[in-house]
């Protein structure tokens, strides 16, 4: 990274010529301070710069090209555009992605839930429960999708077992459309309570317990506290947990690997963004897959940007 | 925060006060309840999954479900070795994994402590251009960094499927936040009896940073052990892929002849993991705490 280096003396320059209260003179203290930062930065940025900032842009190029069968490419402008927003399994990978995150998003408030009660003063076994609910997360998601299988396997599997002694007869879960959505969101589901208890408990440590004695004192019992004391103080962790989660729910794509596989015949109606982006870079066509990327980005950012606009009407930052 | 040893001095007070107490100390018998279901929940997959590994296929196919083998047999998990490339696997997983990991507390240490501690030029346009990184899903870079390893003939090598996960821009976020929160008397003390500023990062704040150090790794563990879609991407040949890669493809396949092979080769594909949780649980749970408090 010579030009980093090189260019440590016409930052100096600027620097010393910049307007605002920060302004220093360019002592030889600095400027070897200005050094090592550069040999602590450079191993970083080098790597940084080469394998993420430049495929970066090379992929908004690449979202403009086609590819042949053996790896030529040529601009076409966009057309990979064009055919992602004509593909009907483009939109219902958007809506797959959409359920599962619904699906996610549904489990925060069981897990503010569950993170009240862990979080009970002097409660026996807090962390014994605390292992339990945070084992899925550390677990690898492809390896337990194996005994997904079995569990939701529609001939012998344990859940639909247990449903038939209800009276229900259950469908195959993980070959059938929609079902399998709901059961790859109930696995999705099992794994970030761990993660969303971990954070919001974390959260609640920093509740100032006066808020709990005031209350009490005005007569709320434990229900009450939880709606009107918890909820609320705790709804910036809440938020942070939500925004985290939209984020992952967008990265659906260990689970349906692994609990349908790609001969499924139900995963043309069930794959997500990610599933797709992938089923297109498996067989080269490496402009769509870009394309795919793309929409990726602009989803996630759109439904950040309009989570941090939603958060001034029910986040509470104390 | 606590609220039962609240109402107890409630109580109190208000005996104190000579008033009846309005808040009764609500019995825990419910919480259990609660936690116990929920807990068993959580931990059923894993339970079946063990019991399921030590029974025969029949067994595992069996309508209804048979909950206990009878007879265990511990020799699927040798099978394992026999017939699958299980051993290579977890060469690749353990060898990624440790590059990434231990790449990652060399650089993205020294690159937060730069960015926290230190004045050069271009240092927030710089630091910007890392944070850009977070905000930005894989899929982005993801065919590039491919076309990368590629032209570097790093298709199905160890240094391939690790090369990019060794430089983070999450992990150098999370060390500068670690550097900020660092007093600073230590370091200027150093600094006033003469030391470098290699000196005073490696002998002052450096172990200061331990427990930021600790969250990085064990997230960096984690992530990389379990990590799928790139390894599948950059590890096409079954021997070269790591744990992950291997037994996704294989539980993915459109029949499964085997179920407790595949079960318990699942299960020590995820042991190591499991096993460093249990072991390390409060550093795990307090890196991730700390992680999302950034």
């Amino acid at each position: 990274m010579t030009t980093a280096t090189s260019s440590a003396p016409a930052g100096a320059a600027t620097s010393v010529a910049a307007p605002g209260p920060r302004r220093r003179r360019w002592t030889p203290t600095r400027r070897k301070e200005a050094l090592w930062a550069v040999v602590f930065v450079v191993p970083l940025l080098f790597g940084v710069i080469v394998f993420y900032i430049w495929p970066i842009v090379r992929n908004a190029y690449f979202s403009l090209t086609t590819w042949g069968p053996f790896g030529g490419a040529t601009f076409s402008g966009l057309n990979n555009y064009e055919a992602m927003l004509a593909d009907p399994s483009f939109w219902r990978s958007i809506v797959n992605t959409l359920i599962y995150v619904g699906m996610l998003l549904l489990g925060i408030p069981i897990a503010v839930v569950f993170a009240s009660l862990i979080n009970r003063p002097g409660l026996k076994f807090a962390s014994v429960y605390r292992t339990a609910f945070f084992l899925p997360y550390v677990a690898m998601p492809a390896a337990v999708a194996m005994v997904w299988r079995i569990i939701f396997n529609g001939d012998f599997g344990v859940l639909n077992y247990a449903l038939s002694l209800v009276g229900i007869h259950g469908p195959s879960w993980l070959s059938t459309e929609w079902f399998a959505l709901i059961a790859v969101g109930l696995v999705g589901m099992w794994i970030s309570v761990g993660f969303n208890l971990i954070i919001l408990s974390a959260g609640m440590k920093s509740i100032p317990p006066e808020m709990y004695e005031a209350s009490a004192l005005d007569g709320a019992g434990r229900s009450r506290q939880f709606f009107s004391v918890t909820v609320p103080l705790l709804s910036p962790s809440i938020f942070f947990v939500s925004v985290m989660t939209v984020i992952t729910g967008f990265q659906l794509f260990d689970l349906l690997y692994a609990l349908m596989g790609t001969h499924n015949p139900a995963i043309n109606e069930t794959q997500s963004m990610v599933y797709l982006f992938f089923a297109h870079q498996q067989t080269g066509d490496n402009g769509y897959a870009a394309a795919v990327g793309v929409a990726i980005l602009v989803l996630v950012g759109l439904f950040t940007i309009l989570q941090f606009r939603m958060q001034r009407r029910w986040v509470n930052y104390v | 925060m606590s609220s039962a040893v609240i109402s107890d001095t409630v109580i109190r007070d208000a005996a104190a006060r000579g008033r009846s107490p309005r808040v009764k100390r609500p019995s825990n018998g419910l919480t259990h309840t609660v936690l116990a279901i929920g807990s068993l929940l959580m931990i059923f997959p894993f339970v079946w999954q063990i019991i399921m590994s030590l029974s025969t296929n029949a067994q595992v196919t069996s309508v209804p479900p048979s909950f206990w083998p009878g007879e265990l047999h511990p020799e699927n998990f040798a099978h394992v070795f026999d017939q699958l490339p299980f051993v290579n696997q977890l060469w690749v997983s353990v060898a990624v994994t440790l590059i990434r990991t231990i790449g990652q507390i060399i650089l993205c240490s020294m690159a937060g402590y730069a960015f926290a501690r230190m004045e050069f030029p271009f240092k927030r346009l710089i630091f910007g251009l890392v944070l850009a990184i977070l905000m930005v899903p894989p899929q982005v870079y993801l065919l590039p960094q491919y076309q990368i390893v590629q032209g570097l003939g790093w298709l199905n090598t160890i240094i391939g499927i690790a090369s990019p996960g060794v430089f983070s821009a999450f992990g150098t976020f999370l060390m500068r936040q670690f550097f900020l929160g660092l007093p600073d008397e230590l370091a200027e003390a150093a600094r006033l009896d003469g030391a470098s500023h290699f000196q005073t990062f490696w002998k002052i704040m450096l172990p200061l940073a331990k427990p930021g150090l600790s969250a990085l790794a064990i997230i960096t563990v984690l992530a990389s052990w379990n990590d799928l879609l790139w390894p599948l991407i950059v590890a096409t040949d079954s021997t070269q892929m790591p744990l992950s890669a291997g037994i996704a493809t294989l539980t993915g396949s459109r029949s499964i002849p085997d179920y407790p092979l595949l079960l318990a080769a699942s299960l020590m594909a995820m042991a190591p993991v499991l096993i460093l949780f249990l072991v390390m649980q409060r550093r795990v749970i307090d890196g991730i705490a700390f992680s999302g408090m950034k």
